[in-house]
């Protein structure tokens, strides 16, 4: 069974993507980094996370959404974090990247943002 | 009274999910509740991953050895790679604005802010051992 689910639907011009699972070291880490890239390649660059069905992420799964938002940023687009868990919060408070994402608890509040 | 686990991992990335799995029902058995066990699971996930990556570079020649201690402290952990070692003072601060957008480098930051004491020391026989406790 994968470590994630990866389902993505479309709200405008914003890409959201529905992470289900473990963002983890290995398979989990990997299917994000992948999605981002094919998004990029497709000139999808409006992207919007939603974390709320991720149960775990390790230091490796924030990696990746750091270099996911690096990669977006750096192909003139822009990345947002929706629905964090109070597990993922903590943990974004605690590498102080919480200064860097715009996260949100509402999907229209976060899709309004983009404009 | 003490109790003891010990055991022996492949230098492979599964060895991580293995290793919290382990030391979760370790801490269920010897009557941890779920948010003492959950910091135990991220900092025995980040110090086998640690050691998996960086101590021994995924040499399936060489384990992870990982032992668990359940005690009047509470909870200690010791994981062991056969690696060069290295100098925790030296690794970046990846708070550090200048390394917020690096994508590594964050493991021992959450060991650190889950576990209430964590030191490292050389191996006998090589390598290095992370010796991690956390008080009930």
């Amino acid at each position: 069974m994968a470590d994630i689910n990866i389902s993505e639907r479309q709200a405008g011009d914003v890409t959201i993507l529905d992470l289900e699972g473990k963002v983890t070291i290995g398979e989990g880490s990997v299917a994000l980094r992948s999605a981002i890239r094919r998004l990029l390649g497709e000139g999808k660059n409006k992207i919007l996370l939603n974390l709320g069905k991720v149960g775990y992420i390790d230091s490796s799964g924030i990696g990746e959404l750091v270099s996911s938002f690096t990669a977006v940023n750096k192909e003139g687009g822009t990345l947002k974090l929706l629905n964090l868990t109070q597990k993922i919060q903590d943990l974004l408070a605690i590498t102080k990247l919480l200064t860097v994402f715009d996260v949100y608890d509402e999907e229209p509040l976060a899709l309004a943002s983009y404009n | 009274m003490t109790l003891q686990e010990e055991f022996n991992l492949p230098s492979r990335i599964e060895s991580v999910d293995e290793a919290a799995s382990k030391a979760d029902d370790f801490a269920k058995k010897s009557g941890l509740g779920d948010d003492f066990i959950s910091s135990i699971d991220l900092a025995v996930r980040e110090s086998v991953a640690n050691a998996v990556k960086h101590g021994n570079r995924f040499d399936e020649s060489k384990s992870v050895e990982v032992r668990l201690l359940r005690n009047d402290v509470g909870f200690e952990m010791f994981v062991r790679d056969f690696g060069t070692g290295f100098d925790p003072e030296e690794i970046p601060d990846p708070t550090d604005p200048a390394n917020l957008l690096k994508a590594s480098g964050r493991g021992i930051l959450f060991i650190r802010a889950f576990m209430d004491e964590v030191d490292w020391a050389e191996a006998d026989g090589g390598g290095t051992i992370i010796h991690m406790v956390k008080r009930q």
